[in-house]
């Protein structure tokens, strides 16, 4: 026991893991800064206070979304219902601007928010629903409760100015909606790196049972997850409103819950659950909406980002297979 | 071997493999005759799997040869190995659950027509090869709902389904109770027999000396020596494997306290899998629980502990706190597990040894709910440094350590845990000798600091040499309490196998 025998293999084991995480850790970040740059020299436009306020104006929404949904893929689970929540909280918040306090709208469209995650917690833990097929489930009613809401109307809040205020304001010559993302990021991400809650995420989603023998206690840890993804959703959903002051019941809502976990997933967080951090999500996020962005600042056939994305997503998928093989 | 020897089957010459730049095996060179078992042995780490998997074309090698019955040969795939006749029977039987016995001897390799499945020649071919190789198992039952021994049963036949001469075994046993590892032992002896050539990596010396005709000790990726195991006992092969003598293989027992309180008492526990179980447990002893796999000592264990629900009885610790609700519960209230498996309910392989440890304590690290990293890292790296963990740095990933040293980060967690009853439920399975005696130091320093410990094994002897006394368990229910001189190997056995009839507990 004394010498390399018994460290011989756990050291060469190390070494294979070390190389492979080591990949995915840069994976995300060489591919953004190299497009970056690129962008930055082809587009006079791209490398322009306005066009990056204007891209994170533009993905606050899905960056609070993702931040959170990065949360619950950590801890085992999956939540394809945010974007009908996001779309639910919408109209909700819109629907009582029209005829209450501005205060009054928001809370409420970010509680229903928080109330819905908690539905997803509760079906996928104590009913012990695949996370998938329940939180699909429930995009579904969600989304059918926002065509009730508006009767398939669009709710219009251009006279709405309080409400207005809350993604509009210029604090800092940025804007509000701005603001409030990256304070929700910076609170979700510090949430998941130095708190024990934090901690026992990676514990249930990188091995259920062996957590729960180890004292965590899985369930509540997930149902936290959910609310805490319910809760951005509906905030999402309420700044989105507030920023372009209408909201309706759209279908598109619900594929936005796709896009969230592309970024999410781009980023390098594991599908599979117990590995993953918000940093990287938030990079993951901004790199497909720098692809978007790249694609019209050079004007290049739109007809192609979808297929783009869809290569990133799978080349993205297929790293962390390959160094989950190699580890 | 008597007179003539036979041909060499597998001859190995100048083996070498490193993973970056560390070295796994160096210049390892031995032949195996045809129908001879030939055993690996070697610490965790020694890099008898290496080989094993090489062998069976699961890993290319660096430099070196090896034939196969003279010629020279170099599988890159353990498919390719296949078709060469070599097949590799894994320690945990890779099977569909959901598919028949049959089909998954067959699996890749059906009789078809055009795209379509032959089901009748399959099932007749089955038929064939289970009755050639001795083996009574049911082709049209589904795999998953065989034992552990049964499915690797469905993996040898289906490397004789393939017409494979050499079969590699890693750790075929480790999993099995000790009437399916007797079971096992009988089909390799069958195979060997019937010409076929096997190498065996094992843990259990004893299983080598009696199964295996020759014997090759790995300490550091070289071959220390090869020998037939006629040759050999279980001490010269430790002291080859470690390169010193082991002293005795159990520490004293230090008996507890005529007077000792009850730290941990059991009362007609019934629960998934066991009936009314009721027992004391006292401080500074180690309470055995023997029985066969599947007597109901893991349901037991988890039961006591709140891992599964209680249908009636009551758990109550020494302070008077009732458990059996919940681990978080029990591990707050001072009980603590080792789980069974380190790998499905023990370890978080992707977190580091040092979050691993401190994971059950966590709560006492942080303030407010923040995670204090200098505390935790100070209290983690005392703990697992006592508990001899050794290897990688501890913020790597735990998977990079080796069996024995896992293990050891789970003792560390529960040590952190400052618990009054330890179970430990099967604490030396898949780990070196060398690191099997730590951990018995573990569970004795343990005793001896007043903890009371309750310690389920398979392996009789860890039983009887560490126990200060012994309950077996027969179909859920504690059937026997041994004592003292009272613990032997035979009355385990007789407990653990009588029939009904006998006083209870």
């Amino acid at each position: 026991m004394t010498t390399g025998a018994d460290a011989s293999s756990p050291r060469a084991a190390l070494r294979r893991v070390d190389w492979a995480s080591r990949l995915r850790g840069v994976g995300i970040l060489l591919p953004f800064t190299i497009l970056f740059v690129v962008l930055s020299l082809t587009s006079s436009s791209f490398f322009t206070k306005a066009n990056m306020l204007n891209i994170l104006d533009q993905q606050s929404a899905t960056l609070i979304i993702a931040a959170a949904g990065t949360l619950v893929l950590i801890a085992g689970g999956i939540d394809l219902s945010v974007g009908a929540i996001y779309g639910f909280a919408g109209v909700t918040s819109a629907h009582f601007a029209l005829n209450s306090s501005a205060g009054t709208a928001i809370l409420l469209g970010v509680g229903a928010g928080l109330l819905i995650g908690l539905a997803n917690g509760v079906v996928t833990t104590v009913f012990r629903i695949n996370a998938l097929i329940g939180t699909l489930a429930m995009s579904f009613i969600v989304g059918g409760c926002s065509a009730l809401i508006t009767k398939g109307n669009l709710l219009v809040l251009f006279d709405k100015e309080g409400f207005g205020k809350l993604a509009r304001t210029e604090f800092a010559t940025v804007t509000t909606s701005i603001w409030l993302m990256v304070g929700a990021v910076v609170v979700i991400g510090l949430l998941l790196s130095t708190t024990t809650v934090g901690r026992y995420m990676y514990a249930a989603g990188g091995n259920a049972e062996a957590a729960r023998l180890a004292g965590v206690r899985v369930d509540a840890v997930r149902m936290l997850t959910f609310a805490i993804s319910g809760t951005a959703a509906g905030l999402a959903g309420v700044i989105d409103t507030s920023r372009v002051l209408s909201a309706q019941a759209s279908p598109n809502d619900t594929a936005l819950a796709f896009t969230v976990l592309a970024g999410i997933v781009v980023g390098g967080t594991s599908i599979m659950g117990g590995e993953g951090a918000v940093w990287r999500t938030v990079v993951g996020v901004l790199f497909i909406a720098l692809v978007g962005n790249g694609y019209l600042l050079l004007q290049f056939d739109p007809l192609y980002e979808q297929i783009t994305m869809g290569a990133l997503l799978l080349a993205a998928v297929g790293l962390d297979a390959l160094s989950r093989r190699r580890g | 071997m008597n007179g003539v020897s036979p041909p060499v089957y597998l001859a190995l010459s100048g083996l070498s493999k490193h993973f970056g730049g560390v070295r796994a095996l160096e210049d390892v060179s031995l032949s195996v005759p045809k129908g001879d078992v030939h055993a690996l042995v070697g610490e965790n780490g020694a890099g008898k799997s290496t080989l094993g998997r090489i062998v069976a074309g699961a890993l290319a090698p660096d430099g070196g040869e090896i034939r196969l019955d003279g010629r020279e040969v170099a599988f890159r795939s353990p498919r390719e190995a296949l078709v060469h006749g070599v097949a590799a029977i894994a320690q945990e039987p890779s099977i569909v659950p959901h598919l028949t016995v049959a089909q998954n001897v067959f699996l890749g390799a059906e009789p078809r027509n055009g795209g379509f499945i032959r089901r009748r020649r399959l099932d007749r071919a089955y038929a064939d090869l289970a009755e050639s190789a001795g083996f009574e198992l049911p082709g049209g039952m589904s795999a998953g709902r065989l034992r552990t021994s049964e499915q690797q049963k469905i993996e040898i036949l289906r490397a004789l389904s393939r017409n494979a001469q050499l079969i590699v075994m890693d750790e075929p046993t480790a999993a099995l109770g000790a009437q399916e590892t007797a079971h096992l032992h009988d089909v390799v002896r069958r195979l060997a027999a019937a010409g076929k050539t096997i190498v065996l990596i094992s843990h259990f010396l004893g299983e080598v000396l009696e199964l295996a005709d020759a014997v090759t000790v790995l300490r550091d990726g070289r071959v220390v020596k090869t020998a037939p195991t006629a040759d050999e006992t279980e001490a010269s092969l430790v002291v080859a494997m470690l390169g010193r003598p082991l002293t005795s293989t159990f520490p004293p027992k230090q008996a507890p306290g005529a007077n000792a309180r009850v730290v941990l008492s059991v009362r007609g526990l019934s629960a998934p899998g066991v009936e009314s179980a009721s027992f004391d447990l006292q401080a500074g002893e180690i309470l055995g629980l023997a029985g066969l796999v599947g007597a109901g000592r893991t349901e037991l264990a988890r039961a006591i502990f709140g891992a599964t629900r209680v249908a009636s009885g009551e758990v109550v610790l020494g302070s008077g706190t009732a458990l059996g609700r919940s681990p978080s519960r029990s591990l707050r209230a001072g009980l603590a597990l080792i789980p069974e498996s380190r790998k499905d309910d023990g370890l978080l392989y992707l977190r580091s040894s040092l979050e691993n440890a401190t994971l059950s304590r966590l709560g006492a690290l942080s303030t407010a709910g923040v995670v204090r990293r200098r505390r935790e890292r100070r209290a983690g790296h005392d703990v697992l440094e006592r508990c001899g963990v050794r290897g990688a740095s501890f913020s790597a990933p735990v998977s990079a350590l080796s069996g024995g040293n896992q293990q050891k980060v789970l003792l560390a967690r529960v040590l952190l845990c400052e618990p009054n009853v330890v179970i430990a439920d099967e604490p030396t399975r898949g780990v070196d000798v060398g690191a099997k005696r730590a951990i018995y130091d573990f569970l004795t320093g343990l005793a001896e600091e007043g903890l009371g410990v309750l310690l389920i094994s398979s392996e009789l002897e860890e039983v009887i040499g560490l126990s200060h006394r012994v309950l077996v368990m027969r179909r859920g229910r504690l059937v026997r309490e041994l004592a003292g001189e009272a613990i032997t190997e035979d009355a385990i056995l007789a407990a653990a196998f009588a029939d009904a009839q006998e006083a209870t507990v």
